[in-house]
């Protein structure tokens, strides 16, 4: 731990720490752009100097630059106030004068250190400012290569932490060019954090470009939807639009970090709403009120005959609404898996990311198995590429994909996880910390018992360590198990018992032909597949409008705010259930949504607690369960998964020019 | 003395003359009132009237829709829209101002970076009904290229001392 001065004031500093992380231990303020805690140093901006002694005498590129034992750091001196506001200078000489059109200006990294480290003018007024053709790099990115200061903060994430090529830069010097090879667009799940990376306007959000301004948005804190990895994600509205996501930091989900999917959907949310109350009549919607559609359903006369199935993105709040209702009826057909998954759920530890996403950083033996882990969560994969990176060795079972980081793949057929070939055991029984991840695809052909068998047989518990992980890949799942959301024998069980009525909570995937006879209610906010098939549409509000509590996949329960409004005559979902159990002659038990969450936590008091949740042991394998079966991924088109997205203009752009490979409209401008 | 005095100046309604007097004095001095519909004070170049969005001399609007004078203006009179033209440039859908709220503080005209939008020489648009007052981007840009001679005029001629 070497002790180093920093403006006087002696402070030790962990093994390895750079100069510019010393200073901030310090609680020092060192300008950067280049810098980034995430990435490689590059040290190429040259905004980060300092004055250290012992040294040259001459100021020090701190983010590069090793913090050593007694090193004397000067962040104060009139040295490096004048090698600041010369960096800044020379920064100034290409960079354009269009703040007022720049999307970035009110949260631009060089506006506010050219207000804070530059000097009042400049000498070079008179030199003609370098131009840059526009890069193509696809339907999500814009860009406006005249701003670039080249930080190459773009080109180290898509090579670091995305793990593919698909950012580098041409040319030297001045003359250095960032762009995408051969302009072809940016295609991997994240690569629209390099906007948010970009300290400048030169990579700015094409969907939201000339939108907004970062002052007149209302930033509320929320979670993500649109897979079962429950990133941390600010919404910004203004009025009743929200205009766009962005990730928050939390090093446990998302890093700083989030998938296109997720950051990009949110213009769905305005499109194809459900905003009025739907009767079917004889074949066909009719417009109808409230009160119409609470006669229908009480004149179906339902008793007992009642189920709910919720869909994948439902909160935990609107389920257990569901579940009292029904519970009040007498009812506890609940289902939540909607594609006829039938896993055994008694024990919640066998269906949960165990190791965390942090902690699989730390694996160093992975087998996946039936997961498409670039599309199911994209995020995790990023934390995969990172385990591999440490040394870490990943076999795949399952259709091969294309992984951003070495893997081996295994057949797909899912039987070959009770005869591994004998590299890969010897790799898990080398392995110290040794890992399983069991997608969706791999659940549904039964592989959940042969999976705690590979668990017991190779030691994925052990002291420290808990190595069995199952990915889902609904923002519902782990809720909708905590509260009961599963038949034993999964969907067929609920159509089995011929409910009059079935409430849909926003159940877009489900087969409702099994349903023939029955009244399907849909309670959602799009008009998708579900509410086609419903024969009463309640219109409810999607997560940005409603408080909620979510569980990822790892158990993490976490909150989200209420963003803007929901559109029309739209409710929020539980407030529809409360109204519909007076229509039923029931009583729930709450009033108002505080009355609700108290009920909930009460039944279910892991929700009740911000953070992982104790799931408890895992059970024990059986080793003769055996599974088999050819694994096909359940995720088609990783920009249609939900109906929010499927409504968004921008993941159907992204869909048809990324995946389908449609000419880009913008490429033959 | 005094009773005197009030006496001799009640009788022979002194007051009375003396207001006639100046009333005399006045009548044959210039007037300061004008005959305003048809004569018009002369106004300041830095004059804060009607609100106008000019053009470039190409007809092109000045507005890029960077949003500083809705940021600035203090009693929130303005409301823009934005999003990318077909031509990929930066304008707005929707520029509002409420002239209603409007203080007539000037702020939004020195915010903007363009020269887009300014208070123009015209303070003569009192309208019949409220809604008349709330003007929008159309209303806006016909003031400008109605004023844009005065406006241009003004601007130059305060030009020195900015």
């Amino acid at each position: 731990m070497p002790k180093v001065t920093v403006d006087g004031q002696e402070i030790e500093v962990p093994a390895g720490a750079t100069v510019l992380q010393a200073c901030e231990l310090a609680g020092k303020e060192i300008p950067r752009f280049c810098y980034h805690e995430r990435l490689s140093i590059a040290g190429n901006c040259r905004m980060c100097l300092v004055e250290v002694k012992p040294g040259p005498p001459k100021p020090q590129a701190s983010c590069a630059l090793p913090a050593a034992d007694g090193q004397e750091i000067r962040t104060d001196t009139p040295m490096v106030k004048t090698a600041r506001e010369g960096v800044m200078e020379f920064l100034l000489i290409n960079h354009p004068l269009d703040c007022p059109i720049c999307d970035q200006g009110g949260e631009c990294d060089l506006q506010d250190q050219s207000v804070a480290y530059g000097r009042g003018g400049s000498r070079y007024g008179r030199e003609n400012k370098r131009a840059v053709t526009e890069k193509n790099m696809g339907p999500l990115i814009k860009t406006i290569m005249t701003r670039c200061i080249h930080c190459t903060r773009c080109v180290r994430f898509s090579e670091e932490i995305a793990g593919v090529d698909e950012i580098g830069a041409l040319y030297r010097g001045e003359d250095m060019q960032i762009t995408t090879y051969l302009e072809r667009a940016a295609t991997h799940e994240l690569s629209a954090n390099v906007i948010d990376l970009c300290p400048v306007g030169a990579l700015t959000s094409r969907p939201y470009a000339f939108e907004a301004r970062p002052w007149e948005l209302k930033k509320t804190l929320s979670i993500d939807v649109s897979d079962a990895v429950g990133a941390n994600i600010r919404l910004d509205s203004r009025g009743r639009e929200v205009m766009r996501a962005l990730p928050r930091i939390n090093d446990d989900v998302n890093e700083e970090w989030l998938s296109d999917k997720g950051r990009y959907m949110v213009d769905g949310l305005t499109r194809r709403r459900l905003d009025k109350v739907w009767i079917r009549k004889s074949g066909k919607l009719a417009e109808a009120s409230w009160d119409q559609a609470f006669k229908a359903i009480a004149a179906a006369k339902p008793g007992k005959n009642i189920a709910a199935i919720a869909g994948d993105l439902v909160d935990c709040e609107t389920m257990f609404a569901a579940k009292a209702l029904l519970g009040a009826m007498g009812s506890t057909l609940l289902e939540g898996r909607q594609t006829g998954m039938d896993y055994d759920v008694s024990n919640m530890a066998a269906v949960a990311f165990n190791s965390t996403f942090a902690g699989i950083e730390t694996a160093d033996a992975i087998l996946i198995v039936g997961s498409h882990v670039r599309w199911e969560a994209a995020l995790v994969n990023a934390r995969l590429r990172k385990a591999v990176k440490h040394g870490a060795k990943v076999f795949v079972v399952g259709p091969e994909w294309e992984t951003t980081y070495p893997a081996t793949f295994l057949g797909e057929d899912v039987g070959v996880l009770g005869k591994l070939p004998k590299d890969v055991s010897d790799a898990f029984k080398g392995a110290e910390r040794p890992a399983i991840i069991l997608g969706g695809a791999a659940l549904a052909k039964g592989a959940l018992a042969p999976a705690l068998a590979f668990a017991d047989k190779f030691g994925l518990v052990n002291d420290g360590w808990n190595g069995f992980n199952v990915l889902h890949m609904a923002a519902s799942r782990m809720g909708g198990l905590m509260l009961g959301y599963a038949q034993a024998g999964g969907i067929a069980d609920i159509a089995a018992a011929k409910p009059k009525v079935l409430l849909s909570l926003g159940a877009d995937e489900v087969d409702y032909s099994a349903f023939d006879g029955v009244l399907k209610v849909y309670i959602g906010h799009h008009g998708d597949k579900g509410a086609h098939a419903a024969d009463i549409i309640l219109p409810a509000a999607s997560y940005a409008e409603k408080d909620g509590t979510y569980v990822n996949t790892e158990g993490r329960v976490q909150y989200a705010e209420k963003a803007v409004f929901a559109p029309g005559d739209a409710r929020e979902d539980w407030t529809i259930l409360r109204a519909l159990a007076d229509a039923l002659g029931v009583s729930v038990g709450f009033d108002s949504f505080a009355d609700l969450q108290g009920a909930m936590f009460a039944a279910v008091p892991a929700l009740g607690e911000e953070g992982l949740a104790d799931l408890g042991a895992l059970p024990k394998g059986d080793a003769k369960a055996k599974a088999d079966g050819v694994i096909t991924y359940p995720i088609k088109d990783f920009y249609l998964t939900n109906p929010i997205a499927r409504a968004s203009a921008v993941m159907q752009q992204c869909s048809a020019e990324l995946l389908h490979g449609d000419d880009l409209a913008e490429a033959a401008e | 003395m005094s009773t005197l005095t009030h006496l001799i100046k009640s009788y022979t309604l002194w007051e009375f003359l003396k207001a006639h007097a100046l009333t005399l004095k006045y009548f044959f001095k210039p007037k300061v009132t004008i005959n305003y519909p048809f004569e018009k004070n002369p106004i300041s170049p830095r004059f804060r009237g009607e609100h106008a969005l000019r053009r470039y001399p190409n007809g092109e609007e000045r507005c890029i829709a960077c949003k500083l004078c809705e940021a600035v203006c203090p009693a929130l009179a303005i409301t823009i829209e934005s999003e990318p033209r077909d031509d990929g440039s930066r304008r707005t859908t929707r520029y509002d101002i409420d002239m209603t709220k409007c203080i007539y503080c000037g702020f939004c005209q020195e915010a903007c970076p363009v020269d887009a939008i300014v208070e123009g020489p015209n303070f003569e648009y009192a309208t019949e009904t409220r809604e008349e007052l709330l003007y929008d981007k159309t209303k806006l840009l016909a003031n400008g290229d109605k004023w844009e001679r005065a406006i241009a005029a003004n601007l130059e001629a305060d030009a020195p001392y900015r």
